[in-house]
């Protein structure tokens, strides 16, 4: 929500990547969540928030969901879902404050 | 190091020694709650507390279980512990998220409102676990922080100070391993004192707002850096298992062979254990003949309740290493990435992963299988899940299978004998209640229970060793389940049949079965399913499994018995 006028500069442009795009491995930060409420919300307190690292790891055989790092576990997400996580590679600058 | 910061298992600095208000009051026995996120070890400290001195059971109107037993204490109290549902926060979402919520709240009118509560948090991961700390202790109920997987924690290079994090929340943490049982004797002594002492209730520490979760997220971040909390080097042998487990050629054959493996235990490594159950029932039967007087009290034993019970009672093994193999893949872990495998396949039917699980325990038996549906958050999901579990062939249709075949199907050796036809039968039904459960999913996501493409959000937890004690008291429960069907509504339904089949008396004597009240019943309903190819012996059968399925075996036992 802080950075909000940012990500929507950002999509005005190229068009936002999302959590889909990534290849295994590459790291990012989570941007904005575009999905309802209920759902957003578990994906949060799973540790899907804005600002939180996340790392895409194995992809479930034969194309099914995909496992992702992120706050010290692995969270398995559809295409479909991850697909409406967008992220953006800036780790340096966008760690979480922690207090 | 100081030994706090290790990960040896100990108390921390105890600011209350003594959590519960005392009860002298009241004669309402004293309950604490154990509440802790998914995959924290909340049922394994359950089962370390309690042992064998506790039950299954289900609040009323949802499929939700809850367990409920005895803490086992060096002193005279009386302590009894809850395990509710495992819960990333209190805003509830899934059916078991509800159940957690209002208990809690002490807002379900049949369950009273916990006097403490446990919080049990996965120390590997203490970051977002402290999360659920916030609207607990929020609670205002006395409190107990547990950090479970201290061996873990150590092992992998984590520390946490337990004082300085107790200090922080104002309530007694300690560091445990409910695996080990490490740490379990400061609970107990902790739960003993609990009575004893009266003690206000815990005082207020800041809290974030509730509803906001980056601000739960970043209150839980701040205590851990208070707490000196370092986190642990990512789990190895949890990223080596998924390389093969999850591997785009190995994993589905893994998947494949555990299925496989899961249906030749039930068939074939459990026969020689049936047979011998078989054979006891046989020799016990002669026995008792032998033994007693001849009479109507010793058809009544040997060839109604002993027949009856005993061609039930031989499928124990069967139920209980299908219960086995799936509680040593639920608690190993394996499970969750079976159910990622199964995910895009269960999607093509308008079903999900997660409805694998239920749908594997419905071929054990379709009530625990309902009652495993509750992981599926998606409601339409869910009951569309619940209404197809049924047309798995669930164990209590075996011994009718069996005996069918046995009866009608030619021991014929099927490409060169590595197959048979008996075996080829069993495969065919069983393959034939799967595809009508497939093809009722489907018609049911397509109608009434229609939904967008649900989400699919699984954790797929660390790999563990399942432990023997959880293994061995889920075979109990199962077992106690399955031997007290049988003593109840089996042994009723055989001596009810037995009385039937052997009155109205014709000059002092039994009547042969066709002139019994048993078999007018049968005749009665015969041109109803005489088209069907039955004949009124099956029809009698057909009545009596109205009460359980499996009881039409016993009741074809007690008629041929009869009929002879």
């Amino acid at each position: 929500m802080r950075r909000k006028h940012r990500s929507a500069k950002k999509r005005a442009g190229t068009g936002q990547r999302s959590l889909a795009d990534l290849s295994t491995g590459e790291r990012c930060i989570l941007d904005r969540l575009d999905l309802p409420e209920d759902v957003a919300r578990r994906l949060m307190e799973l540790g899907f928030l804005p600002g939180n690292e996340i790392i895409p790891a194995r992809r479930a055989p034969g194309g099914g969901p995909r496992v992702f790092r992120v706050d010290g576990s692995e969270v398995a997400l559809r295409e479909d879902t991850a697909a409406r996580l967008y992220v953006r590679r800036d780790p340096e600058s966008d760690l979480i404050v922690l207090s | 190091m100081s030994s706090c910061h290790e990960g040896t298992p100990r108390a921390g600095l105890l600011p209350n020694p003594s959590i519960l208000p005392p009860r002298a009051a009241t004669d309402r026995p004293i309950i604490v709650a154990i509440v802790g996120p998914p995959n924290s070890g909340k049922s394994t400290l359950f089962n370390r507390l309690t042992g064998l001195r506790q039950k299954v059971a289900n609040f009323p109107g949802v499929t939700v279980e809850h367990r409920m037993g005895k803490a086992k204490l060096k002193e005279q109290q009386e302590v009894f512990l809850v395990d509710l549902p495992g819960v990333y926060s209190l805003t509830p979402r899934a059916e078991d998220e509800q159940v957690t919520h209002d208990v809690l709240k002490g807002e379900r009118p049949d369950f009273p409102k916990p006097d403490a509560v446990i919080l049990i948090l996965d120390s590997t991961n203490l970051g977002r676990n402290l999360v659920l700390a916030a609207p607990i202790l929020s609670l205002q109920l006395p409190t107990l922080v547990l950090l479970n997987m201290a061996d873990d924690l150590k092992q992998r290079g984590g520390k946490v100070d337990v004082a300085a994090l107790a200090a922080e929340l104002n309530c007694p943490v300690a560091l445990i391993s409910a695996v080990k049982g490490e740490g379990i004797d400061r609970i107990q002594q902790f739960l003993v004192g609990t009575a004893v002492r009266l003690n206000a209730p815990p005082a207020k520490i800041e809290l974030p707002v509730l509803h906001d979760v980056p601000k739960c997220r970043q209150w839980a971040a701040k205590l851990g850096v208070r707490a000196s909390y370092r986190a642990p080097a990512p789990p190895l042998w949890t990223r080596r298992l998924d390389a093969v487990f999850l591997h785009p050629v190995a994993g589905p054959v893994v998947f494949l062979a555990v299925v496989v493996a899961v249906f030749q235990t039930i068939f074939s490594w459990a026969k020689p254990l049936m047979d011998a159950l078989q054979e006891a029932v046989l020799m016990s039967g002669r026995w008792m003949t032998a033994i007693l007087p001849d009479g109507a009290f010793r058809s009544l034993l040997v060839d109604g309740v002993w027949s009856g019970i005993g061609s039930v009672i031989v499928f124990l093994p069967q139920i209980l290493l299908l219960f086995l193999f799936i509680g040593i893949l639920e608690d190993s872990g394996y499970l969750a990435r079976a159910a990622l495998i199964a995910d895009r396949t269960m999607a093509k039917f308008g079903l999900q992963g997660k409805s694998f699980i239920p749908l594997l325990s419905a071929y054990a038996c379709a009530v625990p299988a309902i009652m495993a549906t509750r992981v599926i958050e998606n409601k339409r999901d869910r009951i569309a899940t619940m209404m197809i579990a049924p047309l798995m062939t669930c164990s209590a249709r075996l011994p009718l299978y069996t005996l069918v075949i046995a009866a009608f199907v030619p021991n014929i050796p099927i490409i060169h004998g590595v197959l048979s036809l008996p075996a080829v039968t069993m495969l065919g039904l069983y393959v034939l209640g799967f595809a009508a459960a497939v093809v009722i999913a489907r018609l049911l996501k397509s109608t009434v229970l229609k939904s967008g493409r649900s989400s699919f959000v699984l954790e797929m937890p660390p790999y563990r060793w399942p432990t023997f004690q959880s293994l061995s008291l889920r075979l109990i429960d199962r077992g106690k389940i399955f031997l007290r069907r049988v003593g109840t509504v089996i042994l009723t339904v055989a001596v009810i049949l037995w009385v039937l089949a052997h009155v109205p008396l014709h000059d002092g004597k039994t009547p042969p079965l066709d002139h019994s009240v048993a078999g007018w019943i049968g005749k009665a309903i015969e041109p109803a399913i005489r088209p069907l190819g039955f004949n009124w012996k099956i029809g009698i059968g057909l009545i009596t499994s109205l009460f359980a399925r499996e009881v039409i075996v016993g009741t074809l036992g007690t008629i041929r018995h009869r009929g002879r």
